[in-house]
């Protein structure tokens, strides 16, 4: 992969979720539907048909009171680079290469229009962070008015996900460029999840700065894949190589050991990402 | 009253009888094409799949076809590339199932798509990476195949034949056909081993992802070998079928039992690499993903029933073939096809539905699905649709050489 493009430095956007602050309250889920456009049904009761970009799971020990514990774990896109650039799941194969990935900014991209709804893309991510437009996009009457004229909404048939906000990032862009930068700054580019998080639990940034936030909170070993130095960090399903963009923080064992699977001989041995041994 | 188009020296049943035959599978074939229809205009929410089944019944009855017809490529293959000249006797009738699963499959893929009109994408954005894209081409290639090899045969239909170009083209046509198969068979063994690829690559799904040969997980080689020893047994079975309705022999039973044992130690070879893959997916694979391979099979309907059922049919359909007693008897032959059919069917089944319903993250739930009636309707066009081009062939082409011999009309 080349680190210098021929429009300067590569980013690799990537976000932090701290899992200890998540309160569940959807928020992200709100704000990431409302910035993006993302239609949805007057029935919306089976959530394997509703699209959410942002997806908050509540997962438990499954423990009873009064051990019992749960947390809530958002969901967008984990934006995975794979073994090697651009061996997402997704990406390596969609036929028609209407989704990419983008070794500038590290964006796992779907191209709307080029989509034909093979669904391929779908069956191969383990995260189900794709969903298809089943039906029309239709919106109540009045409220196809407020909708982002940044974003365009996705036609029947095709593929969609989360995109980190990339509109969001072209505008920080076309605002560096008009204020005479090459580089944007950490502020300039922040995804509608991460400013809509009323507890702070969502981080976003380059997880090639060091400056950045999201840097210093997993310090990303990017010769190894960006696997996470900081010991309660996490991502999930990190065995199944897919090397994700999207980190947890958990401070509690079994939420972190929660983030893959084990055998029950790598349980016993205790062998699991929340131990901090590795694998 | 049709007796014109009729070959010359066989018996067909009176057009009456044979119209009230091909107008009931039409009405089954009318609902399909309503269903269709309704897929099309209304949208792929007229199936029961979601966004954890974005792979579900078609996909299944794609892929299980395109074994099933697998029969033409290599039955093509022993007798244009290997030799087998015997095969001479069947070649035709493989070829006609041939095309009439490769063009089911055609037709599948058209609905399964969520944007139709925009099914040219996959050769025009074409993704060299993507298994699928690999599918596609082939795919459409050895369809073309299929067609110059079924041309011949509706140019020797009688009225037809009695035009001098299309006499001298069918003809020629039959001059280059080894040409033809050796084409289809390269273009074979590449897209019935790249739809093992399709499931075999997901490496974000553990039940489904093989270790393999370099860019080709094991599966690219399992599906192109079970595709060439069950395709001739599906070959076999609608023979048998074709002469028990017909109450003829229209094939000699050493053909039958050329391509029979030949099917049958292609059947033997595979099962015992597919009892290797299996291992080695259960015992290294699958815990290097952090799974036992029993949670795969931990749900009420997904058990080890499915693994079971695969490998048994397998099992019986190969011991039985490559044995001389077993294939001469009537009812073990017939058993043993069935079987081998279901086997690969199965096959197909748990690496599309089953791929998708077993949970990968820790916290996610077994995803189970049924087919709305539009796509179980969608699934029996194509096989009302072959009933009806198998029949209409057979009553006016010679797809059988040896009938003429072997029923000879007073």
């Amino acid at each position: 992969m080349k680190e210098e493009g021929k429009h300067g430095k590569a980013n690799k956007f990537g976000m932090v979720i701290d899992l200890d602050k998540c309160t569940g309250c959807g928020s992200c889920m709100v704000a990431c539907m409302s910035e993006n456009n993302v239609s949805f049904k007057e029935d919306e009761s089976d959530k394997r048909l509703s699209i959410t970009w942002m997806k908050v799971y509540r997962i438990t020990n499954g423990k009873k009171f009064p051990d019992a514990e749960e947390c809530f774990l958002p969901r967008p896109c984990m934006h995975c680079e794979g073994e090697h650039s651009g061996h997402s799941p997704c990406v390596s194969v969609c036929p028609a290469t209407a989704t990419d990935y983008s070794t500038q900014t590290g964006i796992v991209s779907q191209i709307y229009t080029r989509c034909f709804g093979c669904r391929y893309c779908m069956a191969a991510c383990p995260y189900h962070a794709r969903h298809f437009n089943w039906w029309d996009p239709v919106w109540p009457e009045g409220m196809e008015k407020f909708l982002s004229p940044n974003v365009s909404p996705r036609m029947r048939g095709v593929v969609e996900k989360c995109s980190f906000c990339f509109h969001r990032y072209q505008l920080a862009k076309d605002k560096a460029y008009m204020d005479g930068r090459r580089e944007i700054r950490e502020e300039e580019y922040q995804t509608a999840c991460t400013q809509a998080c009323p507890a702070g639990a969502i981080t976003f940034g380059d997880l090639n700065n060091k400056n950045h936030k999201v840097y210093k909170l997993v310090k990303p070993d990017n010769k190894h894949h960006g696997k996470p130095r900081n010991p309660h960090a996490f991502r999930l399903l990190e065995r199944l190589k897919t090397n994700p963009k999207v980190y947890y923080l958990s401070s509690r064992d079994w939420v972190r050991a929660a983030g893959d699977n084990y055998t029950v001989e790598e349980k016993r041995k205790g062998i699991t990402s929340g131990s901090g041994s590795g694998h | 009253m049709d007796s014109a188009l009729i070959p010359k020296g066989v018996k067909r049943c009176p057009l009456p009888k044979f119209a009230i035959g091909i107008s009931a599978v039409g009405a089954v074939l009318l609902w399909g094409v309503f269903a269709m229809l309704l897929c099309w205009f209304k949208g792929l929410n007229q199936t029961n799949m979601n966004d954890y089944y974005g792979f579900a019944l078609w996909i299944w009855a794609d892929l299980a076809v395109i074994a099933l017809g697998g029969g033409a490529f290599f039955t093509g293959f022993l007798k244009y590339v290997v030799g087998k000249d015997e095969l001479k006797n069947i070649i035709n009738y493989a070829v006609l199932i041939g095309f009439v699963c490769y063009s089911s499959a055609l037709l599948i893929l058209a609905i399964d798509i969520g944007q139709p009109l925009r099914g040219w994408f996959i050769f025009w954005h074409a993704n060299v990476h993507s298994m699928l894209t690999e599918v596609a081409f082939c795919l459409s290639c050895y369809f073309g195949v299929l067609t110059i090899e079924y041309l011949p045969l509706i140019f020797e239909n009688r009225q037809v034949d009695k035009v001098p170009f299309f006499h001298n083209l069918s003809h020629n046509m039959h001059e280059i056909m080894a040409v033809f198969a050796a084409t289809g068979a390269f273009l074979s063994f590449f897209h019935q081993g790249s739809l093992g690829g399709v499931a075999g690559v997901l490496f974000g799904r553990p039940f489904a992802e093989r270790s393999g040969l370099f860019i080709w997980p094991w599966t690219f080689f399992l599906f192109t070998w079970s595709a060439a020893a069950c395709g001739p047994c599906f070959t076999l079975l609608i023979t048998k079928m074709t002469e028990a309705i017909t109450k003829k022999k229209l094939v000699k039973d050493n053909v039958v039992d050329l391509l029979a044992k030949i099917a049958g130690w292609m059947l033997f070879t595979y099962m015992v690499a597919k009892i290797a893959d299996t291992v080695y997916w259960a015992m290294v694979t699958t815990p290097e993903n952090g799974f036992a391979i029993g949670e795969f099979y931990s749900n009420w309907f997904y058990n080890y029933w499915w693994l079971a059922a695969e490998l048994g049919t397998g099992a019986v359909a190969a011991i039985i073939l490559v044995t001389r007693a077993g294939r001469h008897n009537k009812f073990s032959f017939v058993i043993a096809l069935i079987s081998a059919v279901i086997c690969v069917c199965l096959n197909r089944w748990v690496m599309v539905l089953q791929v998708m319903a077993v949970p990968v993250m820790s916290f996610d739930t077994w995803a189970l699905y049924y087919p709305s009636w539009q796509e179980v309707a969608t699934t029996i066009l194509p096989v009302a649709y072959g009933i009806i081009l198998i029949s209409i062939s057979y009553r006016y082409l010679p797809i059988f050489p040896q009938e003429h011999e072997l029923n000879s009309v007073e």
